[in-house]
């Protein structure tokens, strides 16, 4: 009966982390965008704490500390005030609209749950879903990477994917805490990295339009 | 244990070249060391068809860990083994005295001896990993040597293109040896001996096998490289590419489809002979255009081939349908063509390089008169252009005359297609034994009679005592391989032996003298009674004349067409010579226009004879292939300029496809 409602919990913080995955897509305003992203970083948090509980792997609540602080107010605060200080336009540019953007997302959760379900069939129940959720999180990242052109959300998509591999990381048994840490820090390390090349680009352009980027690049005439 | 050692000092002769080859002897040491090499080869080859050894085979340790390297010397080996080393031994005492004056000869002894290393190496290796090895030494060996005189831009061009030619021939031939290998991954000939493909497999083996080989023979269209990498060589070399490395693909193309692919339909028989009939008619009719002596040499090679590959073809049909004897026939006949073109067409090309050496000019129409100045090179050529133009006693005629009799047999065969195609394809090889007379009455007559057309040809002499005695050797063995032709394919229906799987014997019917393919009441020849009773009938009119002709003798001038003046250009050039087939065949073959401009009234400029012609194969296929790949280049080159989202879209389509690949093999 406990086992049960373990499952049962786990793969609701699970699906929660991808529904807000979802959200991501669909949202207009990037604030919205933002306060999504914290929301699933919050699930996340979630979810590894209930992993710790249910598994009796304390280092999980380190990582669920580290996506509750990093991830869910660091970095969310972060790109905030960047939109503020830099004035960006607040609308998120689509490149690809919306409803087909959902429609393509629907397709890909469904392939992820087509693949892993048959290849683990003999591992653990918990595992399989956590694993095909974690992986629709990923796609579902990507997916926001390639079809959004500004980029503060292709930062976001970027960390939604990071996301995705945490929550594979935190579903599968005997993972060592190092490698999140890693994780953890290699997603500060982008953010940074982003950071800086934000205000190049616009001390630059005036922009964050990928676009204008582009016809910069030297060897296009 | 011979052929062992002789095939080791061959490469360790390269070395020695490139240690000493400042030192002029060192060259001649080094063609000297060939030509005993290429001698004990061809001793090796004689007694291995003799049969004293069997079918002696070697493991050595040598190659990838887990490969042996197989060698194996069978009677066709041997036979091959013949025919490469005989040439080539010739080619390399004729090389002795030819490369002395050679300029760039430091670029090409090097790799002579490792040219005839690859290629004695492709005979008798017995796995497909030599084989590839020695094949690729052989290819790289001679595009080394077509590279040799790189400063005129033509031959870079030439080298360029054997190159391209020269590996897809290899990217033909390794999935072809990869899949009769099998997923097994035994290399070993006697490995894929046992082994039955399936229907798909057999058909890809077959045709990524004669394409390999087929590019390396020459067979169009993919002979485009052999008319510009053969005169490209020097002569000696390109002897040995036009007379011996075309039979070593010829080689490969047997080996596989007659020893290791055990059952080869009867339509590729038909494919080949009409690849084989057209290869023959277009090569000649090129050949007949062409001024360049040693070009036209070349393209007589692609006719020659073409010619063998109609008997190949025969054979397979015929060994698919069951009809063994026949099949042998066939096989006996393209064998017997391999070993005669081998002999005269190195015999041409060393007579093209003394009248290079002692003119310094390709072109025919630079030459004429040279009979008279170089009596030894231009009897010797005089033989051997007989014997490519199939006149009889001489060898080439034998062949041809033992081809066209088994086409007889052709429509025999029970598919309709064979009834109807073999005499179709019997016509076109009279066509082309035809044309390829006008082609050598042409090239003789216009660079060996009449009068010189150059300064160069007036001032030329004999070449060496050593060149000479090279091409006379030649020659008489044209006139043997003629005079005995029973003798030749009783050796060689050993060699088709084990191969069709019936003993027979071409001069049953009428006994030693006589050979006698179909019956000896439909057609028999015999080389031997016919230069008997011409020599007769040449002693009995000399004596008459002598006994009834007039003794009194008077001296005149020729009559001179009422040309007083001592003009050569009042004769026949090459052009004017080929114009009535230009006419017949060139306009709808090669688009041939012909123009005059005359100049304006009051200009006292002459007129204008001039003609355009196009090469269908180059211009037709591969100028298209090269604006295709150049299209598809600039296509891929877009994926160099995409956005920063494309190049993601791209990854991320990527690896949606895969997923998508994986999960449909689960479905399944």
């Amino acid at each position: 009966m406990a086992q049960q409602f373990s499952y049962d919990l786990a793969h609701l913080i699970g699906a929660t982390v991808l529904m807000a995955g979802m959200g991501l897509l669909y949202q207009r305003r990037l604030f919205a965008v933002l306060n999504t992203f914290a929301f699933q970083a919050v699930a996340l948090a979630a979810a590894a704490a209930w992993q710790a509980h249910v598994q009796h792997a304390p280092h999980l609540y380190a990582t669920a500390a580290i996506a509750l602080i990093f991830k869910a107010i660091a970095v969310p605060l972060a790109l905030h005030w960047l939109v503020e200080r830099l004035g960006i336009h607040r609308t998120v540019e689509t490149a690809l609209s919306i409803g087909w953007t959902m429609i393509v997302g629907v397709a890909l959760v469904a392939l992820s749950i087509m693949l892993v379900l048959p290849v683990t069939a003999k591992a653990a129940a918990l595992t399989r879903e956590s694993l095909s959720i974690a992986m629709s999180v990923v796609l579902l990242g990507m997916l926001m990477m390639i079809t959004r052109r500004n980029a503060v959300t292709q930062v976001v998509g970027f960390m939604a994917l990071e996301n995705g591999l945490i929550l594979a990381a935190v579903s599968a048994k005997g993972m060592p805490l190092v490698v999140e840490i890693s994780i953890a820090f290699s997603v500060l390390v982008a953010m940074t990295v982003f950071g800086i090349f934000f205000f190049r680009i616009r001390e630059r352009f005036d922009t964050l339009d990928l676009n204008y980027l582009e016809t910069y690049r030297g060897d296009r005439q | 244990m011979l052929i062992a050692s002789a095939l080791l000092s061959l490469p360790l002769l390269s070395l020695f070249v490139i240690a000493f080859g400042r030192w002029g002897r060192a060259h001649s040491v080094a063609y000297a060391g060939c030509f005993v090499a290429a001698v004990s080869l061809f001793s090796g080859g004689l007694e291995h068809l003799g049969g004293v050894w069997g079918a002696p085979s070697l493991v050595l340790p040598i190659g990838l860990p887990w490969l042996k390297a197989h060698f194996r010397i069978d009677n066709l080996s041997a036979l091959f083994l013949l025919v490469v080393n005989f040439s080539a031994a010739v080619a390399s005492a004729f090389a002795i005295g030819y490369s002395a004056h050679l300029p760039e000869r430091r670029r090409v002894t090097p790799f002579y001896p490792l040219f005839l290393f690859g290629m004695n190496t492709v005979l008798v290796a017995d796995d497909a990993f030599v084989f590839l090895v020695a094949w690729e030494f052989m290819s790289l060996a001679s595009w080394l040597m077509v590279l040799a005189d790189h400063q005129k831009a033509e031959n870079r061009r030439a080298a360029g293109i054997y190159l391209i030619m020269a590996v897809f021939g290899t990217f033909c031939l390794l999935p072809a040896l990869g899949l009769m290998a099998g997923p097994g991954g035994d290399y070993t000939f006697a490995a894929m001996r046992l082994r039955d493909m399936g229907g798909v497999v057999g058909f890809l083996v077959v045709l990524l096998t004669v394409l390999g080989t087929g590019s390396k023979a020459g067979l169009m269209p993919l002979h485009v490289w052999l008319p510009l990498a053969h005169p490209a060589a020097p002569s000696h070399v390109s002897a040995l590419m036009s007379g011996v490395m075309t039979k070593v693909a010829l080689y490969g193309l047997i080996r596989v489809l007659f020893d290791l692919h055990g059952e080869v339909g009867w339509q590729w028989g038909a494919a080949l002979m009409v690849v084989g009939g057209v290869t023959a008619v277009m090569g000649v009719l090129y050949a007949v255009m062409q001024d360049d002596l040693k070009t036209l040499l070349a393209y007589s090679t692609v006719e020659n081939v073409g010619v063998v590959v109609i008997g190949l073809g025969l054979a397979l049909a015929f060994k698919a349908d069951g009809e063994n004897l026949l099949a042998a026939l066939a096989l006996v006949a393209g064998l017997y063509h391999i070993v005669n073109h081998s002999v005269f067409k190195t015999l041409l090309f060393l007579g093209a390089g003394a009248v290079i050496s002692a003119t310094g000019r390709r072109s025919i129409s630079a030459l004429g008169g040279l009979l008279n100045r170089m009596p030894w090179t231009g009897a010797a050529f005089l033989v051997a252009a007989a014997s490519a133009s199939a006149l009889p006693p001489l060898n080439g005629f034998v062949s041809e005359w033992l081809i066209l009799q088994t086409l007889f047999k052709g429509p025999g065969l029970p598919h309709w297609a064979m009834k109807f195609g073999v005499p179709v394809v019997g016509a076109l090889l009279a066509l082309a034994a035809a044309l390829a007379a006008t082609c050598f009455v042409r090239a003789y007559g216009v660079a060996f009679l009449g009068r010189p057309r150059s300064d160069a040809a007036r001032e030329a002499g004999d070449v060496s005592f050593g060149m000479r005695m090279s091409l006379v050797v030649l020659a008489v063995a044209c006139v043997v391989l003629g005079v005995i032709p029973v003798t030749v394919t009783d050796a060689l229906s050993h060699v088709v032996q084990p191969l069709t799987g019936v003993s027979f014997a071409v001069s049953a019917d009428l006994g030693w003298p006589w050979l006698s393919p179909v019956s000896s009441h439909r057609g028999s020849y015999s080389g031997t009674l016919l230069v008997m009773v011409g020599l007769a009938l040449f002693g009995v009119v000399v004596v008459l004349v002598h006994r009834f002709g007039t003794e009194a003798l008077r001296r005149s001038d020729a009559w001179d067409c009422g040309h007083r003046e001592d003009i050569p250009q009042t004769q026949y050039t090459g052009p004017s010579f080929s114009q009535p087939l230009r006419r017949v065949f060139g306009g709808t073959v090669f688009r041939a226009r012909e123009s005059v401009q005359m100049p304006p009234p009051g200009d006292d400029s002459p007129a204008r004879h001039s003609v355009s012609m196009i090469d269908p194969v180059w211009d037709g296929l591969y100028a298209r292939l090269g604006l295709a790949v150049e299209w598809v280049a600039d296509q891929v080159n877009r994926l160099q300029f995409l956005t920063v989202r494309g190049y993601l879209l791209m990854m991320f389509c990527t690896l949606v496809f895969m997923l998508l690949v994986v999960a449909m093999r689960q479905q399944s």
